[in-house]
């Protein structure tokens, strides 16, 4: 007697220990199936790719021009003149926006505009008071003994790490830089104090800060008058109300306020661009509802092809939901795969643009929040591309499927 | 409750049974009033000319379809009241396929095809792969196991179509037109290893042809004439 000792599962289990490893029997199956047409699967996922090297890309433009929203403190208030930030505000305002109600301190920075050897080296340099600035921005880490020194240097100046490995730039270094918008004539010098680092991966570490004194006795023009304020408020609940204040009490003045969180005032920023926000959705809506329907089409097919494999499958003993779940996990194969080597793709061309973006777009790189996304893209993509056919697989009565062999 | 009827060593007890289908607005009478009883053991040969229900017979004793009216029981348990998860589980524990056109799966090699129903199993990858070492032994394919079936003969495909068939073990074998899609030898070697199985192995086999060259294999031949069997002579 051709006897063979086999143990089957239990259909009616639903806590059927053995459920992870029957996942596992059918990766080869899933596999094989995938590969079935290589030119077709290899167009599709193709495809794929390129979308997740899209997603990567914009995310990383995204992040370059309104990331720093998220990392913007909730409990600063930026004040502008209330035309246009390239007004100036007088210095006098300061003492008096620290005697609002609510407001913790604050302190100011002004646009220098500085160009280091020739203008496509270009990265921000702002003149600040140190101990106020450093106080305020806590996510810019500098260490005690170069911000003691910066306190001792009329003409120290501390630099983000990224500038500093981009030029090459240590402490003890003098670096000049000329500002056509404070002085025509002459060569601002500047000994670098610090080198500081940034708290978050978001953290913009670009930036020269240096000193508002040095700044101000050196200036051709503008003395006495800064370019913004920065408040930290006690309450980060009450910033309307303190912004409301805080214009009110410069209302009908020569020099009229907007106040605003610092998220906004960043985002007004990349608003003069667009809807960052926006474009990007839009982009990404329109390149991904094409890869719904390259994708879909491909299964769709792929499934149509194997309607009598499919009707075998279901007469050996396989059930509708695990005739389901083949083809879902097939599409959801398909698209995962593309979406890995898209983003991993779109991470290593964003970091190599990343470099030579550094001063124009500093923040531009693609987080690891936009790679779980992707990832989760890259799924519901698979799901509902698979959903469709998988009911197909499902509907089919195992004798009309085995006359379609 | 369970659904159990006492066998009298009848393996395969189809009672009263009609089979309907509807196209649009035309009903097709298939099978009418058909009455059939299979012993355990036994080689059955169903003929009959095209049209005449023999694989819809076949797909409602294998639980591929279910019948208008009347019941099908298999081993004393009423396959016809079955439906879903249940029926599937059934067709996976006591039933083995073997089709015309072999339908294995192309992307697969030969063992990877006997090896498809055991991954409804709990045997281990090891246990499995001995299953289907077995039934290629069985079959005489051993040494065939890592082809594609596009590069097997059309006897040889068919042969990993009874391995796949007999992998599990089951109480019975149905199979349509086994030897229909190949030519005379590979057709007698075919039906050599079904009189094998039948006979050395014990196994049911219930076998629908139109060639009587096919049919004289089995140990008893019905006819299948619109919808209705006439007896034949056991052998």
């Amino acid at each position: 007697m051709f006897v063979l000792d086999v143990d089957f599962f239990d259909y009616e289990d639903e806590e059927d220990d053995e459920r992870g490893k029957f996942t596992m029997k059918f990766a080869h199956l899933i596999w094989c199936n995938l590969r079935r047409k290589k030119l077709r699967t290899s167009l599709t996922l193709l495809s794929i790719v390129v979308a997740f090297i899209l997603f990567g890309f914009l995310s990383a433009i995204q992040q370059a021009l309104v990331g720093g929203v998220a990392l913007a403190g909730t409990d600063r208030l930026i004040v502008r003149e209330k035309v246009s930030i390239i007004n100036l505000l007088p210095l006098s305002y300061e003492a008096r926006i620290e005697r609002i109600p609510g407001v913790d301190f604050a302190t100011h920075q002004t646009w220098f505009g500085g160009i280091y050897q020739e203008p496509r080296n270009f990265f921000m340099q702002n003149p600040v008071e140190p101990e106020k600035f450093l106080k305020i921005h806590p996510e810019i880490i500098l260490p005690p003994d170069q911000e003691k020194a910066w306190l001792a240097t009329r003409t120290g100046a501390v630099v983000g790490r990224r500038t500093a490995d981009r030029f090459g730039w240590k402490i003890g270094d003098r670096v000049p830089l000329k500002s056509p918008i404070w002085s025509d004539r002459r060569s601002w010098e500047f000994d670098i104090v610090g080198i500081y680092d940034g708290r978050d991966k978001g953290t913009d570490t670009t930036p020269m800060f240096f000193r508002y004194d040095y700044f101000d006795e050196s200036r051709e023009w503008g003395k006495g008058q800064i370019g913004w304020y920065t408040i930290r408020i006690k309450d980060p609940s009450q910033a309307a109300e303190v912004a409301k204040r805080v214009d009110a009490e410069f209302e009908n003045s020569p020099a009229e306020t907007r106040t605003e969180p610092e998220g906004a005032f960043i985002q007004g920023w990349a608003s003069q661009i667009g809807n960052i926000v926006l474009i990007v959705a839009a982009i990404l809506g329109m390149v991904f509802f094409t890869i719904l329907l390259v994708t879909g089409n491909t299964m769709a097919q792929a499934v149509r092809e194997r309607t009598g494999e499919l009707g075998v499958l279901k007469a050996i003993g396989f059930t509708n939901g695990q005739v389901v779940a083949l083809v879902l996990a097939e599409s959801c194969l398909l698209t995962v795969l593309g979406g890995v080597i898209g983003l991993g793709l779109a991470r290593a061309i964003t970091s190599v643009v990343a470099q030579n973006l550094a001063g124009l777009l500093p923040l531009f790189f693609l987080p690891t929040r936009a790679l779980f996304i992707g990832l989760g893209f890259s799924i519901a993509l698979g799901l509902i591309t698979g959903i469709f056919p998988a009911l197909m697989a499902m509907r089919l009565r195992v004798a009309d499927a085995l006359r379609r062999m | 409750m369970s659904n159990k009827q006492p066998t009298d060593g009848t393996l395969v007890r189809v009672e009263n049974v009609e089979k309907v289908f509807h196209r649009g607005s035309e009903d097709i009478h298939v099978l009418a009033d058909l009455s059939l009883q299979v012993p355990a053991g036994e080689f059955l040969a169903l003929m009959g000319p095209s049209g005449s229900g023999k694989t819809t017979l076949l797909n409602l004793i294998g639980g591929l379809d279910r019948p208008t009216k009347g019941s099908v029981s298999i081993a004393g348990e009423r396959i016809d009241q079955l439906a879903g998860h249940s029926l599937a589980a059934w067709r996976a524990r006591h039933v083995g396929f073997v089709f015309q056109l072999y339908n294995l799966m192309p992307v697969l090699t030969a063992e990877r095809n006997v090896e498809l129903p055991l991954l409804l199993t709990h045997l281990s990858r090891a246990e499995r792969q001995k299953h289907v070492d077995t039934a290629l032994a069985v079959v005489g394919l051993s040494h065939r196991a890592k082809h594609y079936p596009r590069t097997l003969s059309g006897g040889e495909q068919q042969r990993v179509g009874i391995a796949r068939g007999i992998v599990t073990d089951p109480t019975l074998l149905l199979c349509d037109e086994p030897t229909g899609d190949l030519d005379r030898k590979a057709g007698d070697e075919i039906l050599d290893l079904l009189q094998a199985l039948n006979r050395e192995h014990g196994k049911t086999i219930i076998m629908v042809t139109h060639d009587p060259h096919a049919s004289a294999r089995a140990a008893r031949t019905l006819h299948l004439d619109k919808g209705q069997l006439s007896d034949g002579e056991l052998k």
